[in-house]
């Protein structure tokens, strides 16, 4: 557990060896919110009315909790490919520090985003209507879906190893993410793509945080929220050890 | 006593032999270079002595204790570089020192003194709060090699500790080693070239196809120097070959031939002086280390290539 707390720190160290990128990282969410909550927000239609920021900050939410994979995946596929996971596994320390530590780092690390974002939303109009029980449940169920996410990632960056192939991620989460509830509602894309959209993890728990916050669009799939998360986790977890156990191969 | 040691090796790649069988032995307090070509089996042989590979057959032992089935034992008695500089780049120098040795468990404060202590031995202290990113190669070799002695382990491996660095940086590691040496510590060190074994090593083991083809000290490998003579016209070649008998290689592009030579002053003379007899222009003679790949032809008669 000490192991894992020195890597937390780590992480830490490297916020404050590179505030500029933290910054970056910062305001690539609140510049998205920016521009789809003024540029386009004029032309969106809520489903059953509504302010469209009311409607878009809960999705970017859980966006960032998605995109959060990319940091995960950059930080243990640096590592392996670097050798630093080989110099871990040769010093006597615990064997689960490793991922441990990385889950610690990278659950602060989205978690300092969600603040961040939170309070940026509050500034634009945006808030929970529900009571603070209900929006720190709406929190958790950010906090599991990007948990899930993680072992994901983890799992991606032992496989592959490699940091560059990041750029392929990324061509991965974006479509995914945006081919769900978090810009538009389903109801107003094609059929297909409305389908699909419906059944993306992220659809689930953004329904259920707008209707936890009591945004507009919101309806309560809570089971959903936390059921797909658990099936990330139930897939994802076992192949990650499986990964990090065959480096020994 | 052996500080490593390694029965009948064995490890599989699909159906490719990384390790065929590989018996090494290296004794407490001596350096020991294993010397082959990529492919030849050095890296995998190195990553299961220091635990991160699992062996399919025979058995290693280090310090004493089994590989495998008391590996953290091993773990508290190694250092390990590696052929990356395995060290975080954002953090800087001395950051870098003080995470591994809170992973070390060493409390803070002596996690932090350690780390004064390398830097200094390293010839890192006016760099140490510097990012490791903007380090030279050979500065970020010297500072993975610090973090390796961080519990100053008895038993150390450096897997091609200078493969990808300028001369420079390889002379800086090669100091950085030799300094290591007097300590008492036992080093078993990979490498592709013969005269880095040479410089560091008190003995030599040449592996091709995960199998050990010759263990000796750098004398004995010396055995089989050679002699070049580059002659000023080609017409002299023949003659030239005559003169250094039936062993001789000739290289017609530099008008150059070379053959293996055991006593090495006495037959440069000879030939220096048959030469002369024979009215040869001779543009250069002298004595040189066998690049690896003679080294090969010699022991294995050419199969290995």
């Amino acid at each position: 557990m000490t192991d894992a707390w020195i890597l937390v720190g780590r992480e830490l160290r490297h916020w404050a060896r590179q505030p500029f990128q933290l910054i970056v990282n910062l305001i690539f969410p609140i510049m998205l919110v920016l521009m789809f909550g003024y540029l386009f927000g004029g032309s969106m239609i809520v489903p059953g009315g509504g302010d469209y920021k009311e409607f878009l900050l809960p999705g970017m939410f859980a966006m960032t909790m998605a995109f959060g994979v990319e940091a995960t995946f950059t930080a243990i596929s640096t590592d392996a490919n670097k050798g630093v996971t080989d110099r871990f596994r040769s010093m006597p320390m615990a064997r689960s520090a490793v991922v441990l530590g990385r889950a610690g780092a990278d659950m602060l690390d989205s978690a300092a985003n969600l603040v961040v974002l939170m309070a940026c939303g509050l500034l634009m109009g945006w808030s929970w209507h529900n009571g603070p029980v209900k929006a720190a449940a709406a929190v958790g169920l950010l906090l599991l879906l990007r948990f899930s996410l993680l072992w994901l990632g983890i799992y991606l960056g032992l496989l592959l190893r490699s940091p560059e192939s990041v750029m392929a991620l990324q061509i991965l989460i974006w479509p995914i993410s945006f081919l769900s509830n978090v810009f538009v509602s389903p109801g107003n894309m094609p059929t297909v793509l409305a389908k699909i959209a419906e059944w993306n993890p992220l659809t689930a728990t953004v329904d259920s945080i707008r209707w936890l916050f009591g945004n507009p669009g919101g309806q309560d799939s809570i089971w959903l929220a936390i059921a797909w998360p658990l099936v990330i986790i139930v897939i994802f977890f076992p192949l990650s050890v499986r990964r990090y156990q065959r480096m020994s191969r | 006593m052996n500080s490593v040691q390694c029965i009948g090796l064995r490890k599989n790649y699909g159906d490719k032999a990384a390790l065929d069988g590989l018996d090494l032995e290296v004794k407490g307090g001596t350096v020991c270079g294993l010397l082959g070509p990529n492919g030849a089996g050095k890296t995998t042989a190195v990553r299961i002595l220091t635990t991160l590979t699992r062996p399919d057959g025979g058995s290693a032992s280090v310090a004493g204790f089994d590989v495998v089935k008391q590996a953290r034992q091993v773990k508290e008695r190694i250092g390990l570089v590696g052929q990356h500089a395995a060290v975080d780049e954002i953090l800087s120098g001395r950051q870098n020192l003080v995470m591994f040795g809170r992973l070390y468990h060493l409390g803070s404060k002596r996690a932090a003194t350690r780390a004064d202590e390398l830097l200094e031995q390293f010839g890192l202290q006016d760099t140490g709060r510097k990012a490791v990113k903007d380090y030279s190669g050979g500065m970020r070799r010297r500072l993975d090699l610090a973090a390796s002695l961080i519990l100053a382990p008895p038993v150390l491996f450096l897997d091609e500790p200078t493969t990808g660095l300028d001369p420079r940086g390889r002379n800086e590691v090669w100091q950085a080693v030799r300094g290591l040496v007097g300590s008492g510590a036992t080093v078993l060190l990979t490498t592709q070239y013969l005269e880095e074994a040479d410089q560091l090593a008190d003995q030599i083991c040449i592996i091709d196809h995960g199998r050990v083809i010759a263990n000796g000290t750098p004398d004995d490998l010396k055995g089989i120097d050679h002699l070049d003579v580059v002659v000023r016209s080609a017409s002299d070649l023949e003659t030239t070959r005559g003169i250094l008998g039936p062993e001789s290689e000739v290289d017609v592009d530099n008008r150059r031939v070379s053959v293996p030579v055991k006593d090495r002053l006495a037959t440069l003379t000879q030939v220096a002086r048959a030469l002369e007899d024979a009215g040869i222009a001779v543009e250069d003679i002298g004595l040189r280390r066998p690049t690896l790949d003679e080294v090969f032809l010699e022991l294995t008669g050419g199969a290995s290539k």
